[in-house]
C-alpha cells in the first residue's frame, strides 16, 4: 500500500504546492527571474475583463451538456431497455461515441458534419432551402455543447441502463397490475430508482466538463473573440502563450477550488456506502 | 395488454431504438466512410455515398500524420503507464481490502479527491518541472504521469474485485504458510483475473484517449495520436480523407476494447456507486 500512497502523495503535494507558490510571484516567463508578487495575480485575476465571460462560459460548458446528456440518457436508457431485435447491436452503436478521443470527436464534427461549405448538416439545410451556418463563428458555444454531449450521452445511457436492469420486476409488475399508467409507473417507480444513479453522473459530469479542454483547442481556440473560453482554456493562454505563470497559477487555483466543492459532495455520497 | 398492442410496442421499440442508434453512430461512420474516399470524393458537393473505395489514404497518412510514430508512442504510453498502474495498485488494494483498519476509508476517499484535481491546477508547475530536467516531450514523462492519474482510478476498482474473494481462501493460504505476495500473486490475481482485465482495459482506454496532457507536455517526439490529430487538424485541416484515415486508425482499436467492457465500465467509470 505504501509506494502506491507515497506516489500519489507526491503527485498531489508538490506540484499542488508549487501552484499555491507561484500563484504568489510575480513571473513571467519572457522576464526571469520570478519576484514576490504578493497578491497582485490574484488582484489582476479578479479584474480581468475577461473573467466574468470566462466564468460564464465554464458554467454554461458544464450545465449544457449536463441537462443535454441527462435528459437524453434518461430516454435512451428507458428505450434500450426493453427487448427488441438486434437490440445489443443497437446498444454497441450507441455507445460507440464514448470512445472516440475527443480530439478527433471534435474533429470529426468541425470538419465533416457542421462545416459551413462541406459539412453534412450544411448540404442537409442547403437541401431543404436553408442558409448553412458557419456553426464554430455564430454559434461556437452551441457547436461545443453538441460535440460534447454527443461524446458524453453514452456515458449516461449506459450508466443509468445499468442501474434500470437492477430494477425489481416484480415491482414494476405490481404497479402495471394496480392500474398505474406507464407514465405513473415511470413516475412513482422508475424515476426515484434513477435518482441515485443521475446523481453521480450529475457530480461525475460536472468534474469532467470543468476541465474540457480538447474540444475547444482542436475546434475554436477559445474563440471568436473569448466566446468560448473556459477556466482550462483560460489558463492555457495565459500560461503557454502569455508566459505568465504567476496568472496562469492564481487561475489553476481557482480551477482547483471550483473542481474541489463538487467533489466534495460526490465524495460524500460515495463514503456512504462504502 | 393485448397480444396486438403489445407486438405494435416492440415495433415502434425497434424502430426508433435502430434510428437513434444508427443517428448516435453516424458522424463515426461518416469518419469511415471518408477515410476510404479520395480527397476529391471526400470534399464533393454534394456529399457522397456510394464512391470507389480507395486504401491510399492510409498507404499516406503517416507520411502527413506521422500516424506510426504517434500509434507507437499511443501504444507504448496506455500499455506502460496501465502495467505501472497495476503494479502499484494491486498491493495497495491487497492490503485495504483484507487488511483494513478504520483509516483505510478515509484513505481510499483521499485518492479518489486526487482523481477529481482538476489537471490545468497542477500544469504549471509540472510544465516547468520537466522543462528543468529535459523531460518534457518525452514518453517517460508522459507515461509516468497517465500512469499516476488513473491510478486512484485502478485501486478503487481492484479493491472492489479483491474484496468479492471470500477472506476464507485467503486464510488458509495464510495458515499454510503463505506470504502476502504470495496470496497475491497465486491466489488473488488468478481468481480476480477477469476483473483485472476490464480494470486494465479502462485503463488503457482513458491513456489513449488522454488528450490534455498530450497536447500540453509533448510535441513531436512524443506526442500520441491525440496530439497528432490535434495538431494536424489545426496545422492542415484540408486534407480531410487522409485525416479521416488517421482518425479512423486511432479509434478503432479503443471502441473495440470499449465494446468487449461494456458491462464493467460503468462500476469502474462511477467508482462502484453504480453497479
Amino acid at each position: 500500500m505504501l509506494p502506491a500512497i507515497i506516489l500519489l502523495a507526491i503527485w498531489m503535494i508538490v506540484p499542488l504546492a508549487l501552484t499555491i507558490w507561484y500563484s504568489f510571484q510575480n513571473y513571467n516567463l519572457q522576464i526571469p527571474p520570478p519576484e514576490w508578487g504578493g497578491l497582485i495575480n490574484y488582484e489582476f485575476l479578479l479584474t480581468d475583463p475577461d473573467l466574468p465571460r470566462v466564468l460564464k462560459n465554464t458554467l454554461v460548458l458544464v450545465f449544457a451538456p449536463i441537462g443535454v446528456t441527462v435528459v437524453l440518457g434518461t430516454l435512451l436508457a428507458l428505450l434500450y431497455d426493453g427487448p427488441f431485435p438486434g437490440r445489443p447491436i443497437a446498444r454497441l452503436l450507441v455507445i460507440a461515441p464514448f470512445f472516440v478521443m475527443p480530439t478527433v470527436a471534435a474533429l470529426v464534427w468541425k470538419n465533416l458534419i457542421l462545416h459551413p461549405v462541406w459539412g453534412l448538416v450544411s448540404w442537409l439545410m442547403k437541401s431543404v432551402g436553408l442558409a448553412p451556418i458557419d456553426w464554430f463563428s455564430t454559434y461556437p458555444m452551441t457547436a461545443i455543447v453538441i460535440i460534447v454531449s454527443w461524446i458524453w450521452t453514452p456515458f449516461t445511457t449506459l450508466i443509468l441502463l445499468t442501474s434500470l436492469q437492477s430494477l425489481d420486476r416484480e415491482q414494476l409488475e405490481a404497479a402495471r397490475m394496480d392500474g398505474a399508467r406507464s407514465l405513473a409507473t415511470f413516475r412513482y417507480v422508475v424515476l426515484p430508482h434513477l435518482y441515485r444513479p443521475i446523481s453521480v453522473v450529475v457530480m461525475l459530469e460536472t468534474i469532467f466538463f470543468l476541465a474540457i479542454y480538447a474540444e475547444i483547442y482542436v475546434t475554436t481556440q477559445g474563440g471568436p473573440g473569448t466566446e468560448t473560453t473556459n477556466i482550462p482554456f483560460y489558463i492555457f493562454s495565459r500560461a503557454l502563450q502569455g508566459f505568465d505563470v504567476g496568472l496562469a497559477s492564481a487561475g489553476g487555483l481557482l480551477a482547483v477550488i471550483l473542481a474541489n466543492i463538487v467533489a466534495f459532495f460526490f465524495i460524500r455520497a460515495i463514503a456512504k456506502q462504502l | 395488454m393485448s397480444a396486438t398492442k403489445k407486438k405494435r410496442q416492440k415495433l415502434l421499440r425497434a424502430i426508433v431504438g435502430w434510428l437513434v442508434a444508427l443517428i448516435m453512430f453516424f458522424p463515426v461512420f461518416w469518419m469511415a466512410l471518408a477515410a476510404f474516399k479520395t480527397e476529391q470524393d471526400a470534399a464533393a458537393l454534394p456529399p457522397l455515398l456510394f464512391f470507389h473505395p480507395t486504401l491510399e489514404n492510409f498507404a499516406e497518412m503517416s507520411e502527413r500524420v506521422g500516424y506510426l510514430r504517434h500509434a507507437w508512442n499511443s501504444i507504448s504510453v496506455s500499455f506502460i503507464s496501465t502495467i505501472f498502474a497495476l503494479l502499484l495498485a494491486a498491493p495497495a488494494a491487497y492490503v485495504m481490502a483484507f487488511h483494513g483498519t478504520n483509516r483505510t476509508r478515509a484513505v481510499m476517499l483521499w485518492m479518489l479527491s486526487i482523481r477529481f484535481m482538476p489537471a490545468v491546477g497542477v500544469l504549471i508547475p509540472i510544465y516547468l518541472i520537466l522543462v528543468s530536467v529535459r523531460l518534457l516531450d518525452t514518453t517517460f514523462a508522459l507515461t509516468v504521469i497517465i500512469g499516476l492519474s488513473n491510478l486512484p482510478l485502478v485501486v478503487w476498482m481492484l479493491y472492489s474485485y479483491f474484496k468479492e474473494v471470500p477472506s476464507e481462501i485467503l486464510e488458509a493460504a495464510r495458515m499454510d504458510g503463505a506470504r502476502p505476495l504470495t496470496q497475491l500473486r497465486y491466489l488473488l490475481v488468478p481468481l480476480t483475473a477477469p476483473g483485472i482485465a476490464s480494470t486494465a482495459l479502462l485503463s488503457i482506454i482513458l491513456a489513449w484517449n488522454e488528450s490534455f496532457w498530450a497536447i500540453n507536455i509533448t510535441a513531436t517526439d512524443a506526442g500520441t495520436l491525440a496530439l497528432a490529430i490535434a495538431s494536424f487538424a489545426n496545422s492542415e485541416g484540408l486534407f480531410w480523407a487522409k485525416l479521416s484515415a488517421a482518425s479512423l486508425a486511432s479509434v478503432a482499436p479503443i471502441l473495440i476494447f470499449g465494446w468487449i467492457m461494456q458491462r464493467q465500465l460503468v462500476r469502474g467509470l462511477t467508482f462502484g456507486a453504480v453497479k
